[in-house]
């Protein structure tokens, strides 16, 4: 009987490649897994902020696409658009904007947002419609995959999966916890 | 099918011939182990249909498919649930793979491969990887709450395929 490592760690360190918010030199690091139709994930998004608020600059976030492309139809296109937006700039305000407004993902509403945001829209929608970035979204559900994601969300706080609720006080606790153990 | 090969003591390790079966994953269709020779074989024993949503073991496997297929690899859901209730679990969450049904006897492949709970009449949360020529290369128990993901199995095919998992 094998078993694996009781704690499953990612695989694709946090790097150039990613969407971060916070220090590079923040003393926690906190990835999320996530889908924007995911309505776990949507229930976490405030969470993460006002953990992002009371950490301040000793905590570093990072936003990794896990997109269940069969459970929630406008997932994928979704992240597409997020990271269409990030080429402009805009990745966390396409983010923010996506998780606020979950109930409306259709192709026009994306479109829409990437007005509302300023962002070169005929540029935007040629890349959303040509699939520019749906390598990208596959490459961040691979890293996903086999760092042990099960689920949406996941998250991970310096590199080890958090396998306890993400609700704000455990959560909190958890990032206070390994924020202790870098001392 | 008859319950030929005696009853494992506990999940079969690796090394082990994997017990072949043939099970129904339709109502006018069956399954067996040994139509895949040549290929390699997930076996995931889950214990029942209709468990919650986005963090589903099944539907986490619905999308790493592609990933498996890269290894060749076929996956088989079983566990203990009839032909009509996977018919409609499969549809509901557009499940791209069989379901096999260990119901009759109930839970005998899965008694086979030490992974049926008698305590409560389902069967384990149990990971097998079955290589090409029927051996089991990998296996494994998670808690029964604990979708157990996708990252053991890859790691599994791509030791069978001899090469790293790829990242």
């Amino acid at each position: 009987m094998s078993r694996r490592d009781a704690t499953a760690a990612l695989t694709l360190p946090v790097g150039k490649r990613d969407h971060i918010q916070g220090p590079a030199g923040a003393v926690v690091t906190l990835v999320e897994y996530g889908d924007y139709e995911c309505p776990h994930c949507g229930r976490a998004y405030p969470i993460v902020k006002e953990i992002q608020k009371r950490m301040g600059r000793r905590l570093r976030f990072v936003y990794r696409n896990f997109p269940l492309r069969e459970s929630h139809p406008h997932a994928q296109q979704a992240a597409e658009a997020a990271e269409a937006a990030g080429t402009q700039g805009q990745f966390w305000e396409m983010h923010d904007r996506l998780f606020e407004r979950q109930f409306a993902l259709d192709g026009e509403y994306l479109i829409e947002y990437a007005g509302d945001l300023g962002l070169d829209v005929a540029r935007f929608r040629k890349e959303l419609v040509g699939g520019v970035y749906e390598p990208r979204v596959r490459e961040d559900f691979r890293s996903g995959v086999t760092s042990g994601v099960n689920g949406t969300p996941t998250f991970f706080i310096n590199g080890v999966r958090h396998d306890d609720s993400w609700e704000l006080d455990p959560l909190l606790a958890a990032l206070e916890e390994a924020a202790v153990a870098m001392r | 099918m008859a319950d030929t090969n005696p009853v494992a003591a506990g999940p079969l390790p690796p090394g082990s011939a994997a017990p072949d079966f043939t099970l129904q994953n339709a109502p006018d269709h069956t399954v067996s182990l040994h139509d895949y020779r040549g290929q390699p074989v997930i076996l995931a024993f889950y214990p029942a249909d209709w468990s919650p949503v986005c963090g589903d073991q099944m539907a986490l496997y619905n999308e790493v498919l592609s990933e498996f297929e890269g290894y060749g690899a076929k996956l088989l859901g079983i566990s203990v649930d009839g032909v009509w209730c996977h018919g409609a679990f499969a549809d509901d969450r557009k499940l791209h793979f069989p379901l096999l049904a260990d119901f009759e006897p109930k839970g005998a492949v899965a008694r086979r491969y030490g992974v049926y709970r008698d305590d409560d009449g389902f069967s384990e949360r149990a990971l097998f990887v079955i290589d090409g020529e029927g051996t089991i290369r990998w296996s494994y128990v998670s808690p029964i709450g604990v979708n157990p993901g996708a990252d053991g199995i890859l790691r599994a095919l791509g030791a069978v395929a001899g090469e790293r998992a790829p990242v």
